[in-house]
């Protein structure tokens, strides 16, 4: 009898997870299908392969100019990915291992601006923006996305349990302070690196709302941009949106899964204090 | 004495460069826009108006219904979205279940995508012609294909199953780290106590994710209060036609403070004042989800403290 009870549990269990997995990879699937279909078939709900896949491609790349958008995409998650790591980490860095009391009051004021929606800044960052000349601009985007208190608070959480003993022997030693964080403090760090480099090249690369304000002109623009506005046209060719949306994800996938370990154990490292 | 001064004053030369961006990026405009919140804007002409804003804006329909539309939304999505997230979780816990990295990949994979690709996938599935429709009408559900973004309930009912289908993975993820980190010890000693898998679910999984359901459920309060990326791509026309959805039902805060700002003549200071009510109610939901959960972790362990007695 209890034996029967248990089965059915792991049946049901199956069940849940069968279905959620199905309805969590359907659209997948019927991306990368549709990316071989004409925008008719698409909407008649074809779900088998055709031969547009090549058309759709060159549509996309001569037309809508998917290639400038991924090269400018690219450009900006990588240069923000650089500059936020080191400035973030430096800053954390300086909160947890120089602490005082004028440093734990910054550090507080600043977790608290976290609160703050992006909306709430994006009027005055405009006009900045616009006041510095860097409407239009690249950097206005990677100097804005850099400027992150979720990965200052996301480094200092990781640094917490790192033996000081270690820093203190190189002061000894006659190292400089910035000796020992380039050469001691980063190589031990690294896979609290990936993370946050995992999530910060997502973040930029699915960036959307400041980017489309301040990117104007067609030829700045990132591959979000692009995609949103293909969708947005009065004849939405929907083969070649299945083509630019498989293309815009895949690089995020291919990163994702490739430090899918580093990227989960730092999340939950940072969580956890 | 003096060594230690100078290793402290190092320490800021570590956090100038980030605090120089923030305070240029972040505090300057956070002052600046309260000081908006009293201006009006006609043109080029920034006038000084006082409260003015503050009490159109309690006389303003379309910011009560953008209120209205981002309440409805989070109040329905954020608890179905968790609940899966906590089920699907507790399900690959058990060491019984086959192919758990199979489901745990599937079930995340959504989070990868973009918020603007699922957006415009969802617009396509449910589409008047799509794969949706074919397929309700198909096992005879329907009898004719539903126009899905010309109602404002289905509508909403679209954008909520989107939202729950990328994100739902992505809060699994954490509750399982969490459930992982669980002693199997406490599981056991419920087991010899007689008590069942769903009686140890409630009664030892559920207090012990606390900290972690709290954590999940800010973050997705405070991300969807801002939700911006998906109504402007679900809504037919995106950023140019005139109404967000079927009567506006897609009107979340945000897409109203975007509109002030860049659709029609800029109304800066208004739209300052709307994102600082966001604010407000931001800051006032977090400080009730805490003092929820500090209030029921007294209570949790007073009952810990009677069972030992």
């Amino acid at each position: 009898m209890k034996k029967n009870k248990t089965s059915l549990g792991l049946v049901i269990s199956y069940l849940i997870l069968i279905t959620a997995s199905f309805f969590s990879l359907f659209p997948f699937i019927w991306i990368i299908i549709g990316a071989t279909n004409t925008s008719v078939d698409i909407l008649r709900g074809k779900l088998s392969f055709g031969p547009e896949f090549i058309n759709n491609m060159k549509i996309l790349f001569s037309e809508a100019d998917m290639g400038g958008a991924l090269f400018n995409s690219i450009k900006i998650a990588s240069l923000t990915v650089i500059l936020t790591l080191i400035i973030t980490s430096m800053c954390a860095y300086g909160f947890q291992m120089y602490r005082t009391k004028a440093k734990e009051n910054t550090y507080t004021f600043l977790l608290l601006t976290m609160m703050i929606p992006f909306a709430s800044l994006m009027i005055p960052l405009f006009q900045i923006i616009s006041k510095l000349r860097l409407l239009n601009s690249h950097s206005a985007i990677i100097l804005v996305s850099s400027a992150n208190v979720f990965m200052i608070f996301f480094f200092r959480q990781s640094f917490v349990n790192y033996p000081t003993e270690i820093l203190q022997a190189a002061r000894v030693d006659g190292a400089s302070e910035l000796t020992t964080f380039v050469r001691i403090f980063v190589p031990s760090m690294k896979s609290t690196y990936a993370a946050a480099a995992i999530y910060t090249f997502m973040t930029s690369w699915n960036n959307y709302l400041w980017p489309l304000i301040v990117l104007q002109t067609t030829e700045k623009r990132t591959t979000t941009l692009l995609v949103s506005s293909l969708s947005s046209s009065y004849t939405p060719n929907y083969g070649v949106i299945m083509v630019a949306i498989a293309l815009s994800t895949t690089p995020v996938v291919i990163v994702f899964f490739g430090f899918q370990k580093q990227f989960v154990e730092g999340m939950i490292g940072s969580v956890k204090q | 004495m003096a060594n230690e001064k100078k290793i402290n004053r190092t320490g800021w030369y570590f956090i100038i460069p980030a605090t120089l961006l923030l305070a240029i990026f972040l505090l300057y405009p956070i002052f600046y826009s309260l000081y908006l919140t009293t201006t009006r804007t006609k043109g080029i002409v920034t006038a000084f108006i006082g409260f003015g804003n503050y009490q159109k804006l309690f006389n303003d329909p379309m910011f009560f219904l953008a209120l209205k539309n981002t309440f409805k939304i989070l109040l329905i999505q954020v608890p179905i979205m968790l609940i899966s997230a906590i089920v699907f979780a507790s399900l690959l816990n058990n060491k019984k279940i086959k192919f758990r990295g199979f489901f745990r990949t599937a079930i995340f994979l959504p989070s990868v995508t973009s918020l603007i690709a699922y957006a415009i996938l969802f617009k396509m599935l449910f589409s008047y012609e799509g794969i949706i429709n074919n397929t309700l009408i198909a096992i005879n559900l329907i009898s004719k294909p539903l126009n899905w973004f010309q109602d404002p309930s289905l509508a909403t009912f679209v954008l909520i199953l989107a939202m729950v289908w990328r994100w739902t993975g992505y809060n699994m993820i954490f509750y399982l780290s969490a459930m992982q980190n669980i002693s199997t010890d406490l599981y056991e000693a419920a087991k010899v106590d007689g008590a069942s898998e769903i009686k140890s679910f409630f009664s030892i999984t559920i207090p012990l994710l606390k900290p972690m359901i709290l954590f999940t459920t800010v973050m997705s309060t405070i991300g969807t209060l801002q939700l911006f990326d998906e109504p402007m791509n679900l809504a037919q026309g995106g950023t140019t036609s005139s109404m967000v959805g079927p009567n506006n039902c897609f009107l979340t805060l945000s897409v109203y403070i975007y509109n002030l700002c860049f659709k029609y003549t800029p109304k800066f200071g208004y739209a300052a004042t709307v994102s600082y009510a966001i604010l407000v109610i931001v800051a006032f939901l977090s400080y009730l989800q805490f003092k929820i959960s500090k209030d029921s972790e007294k209570t949790i362990s007073k009952k810990v403290r009677k069972s030992v007695k």
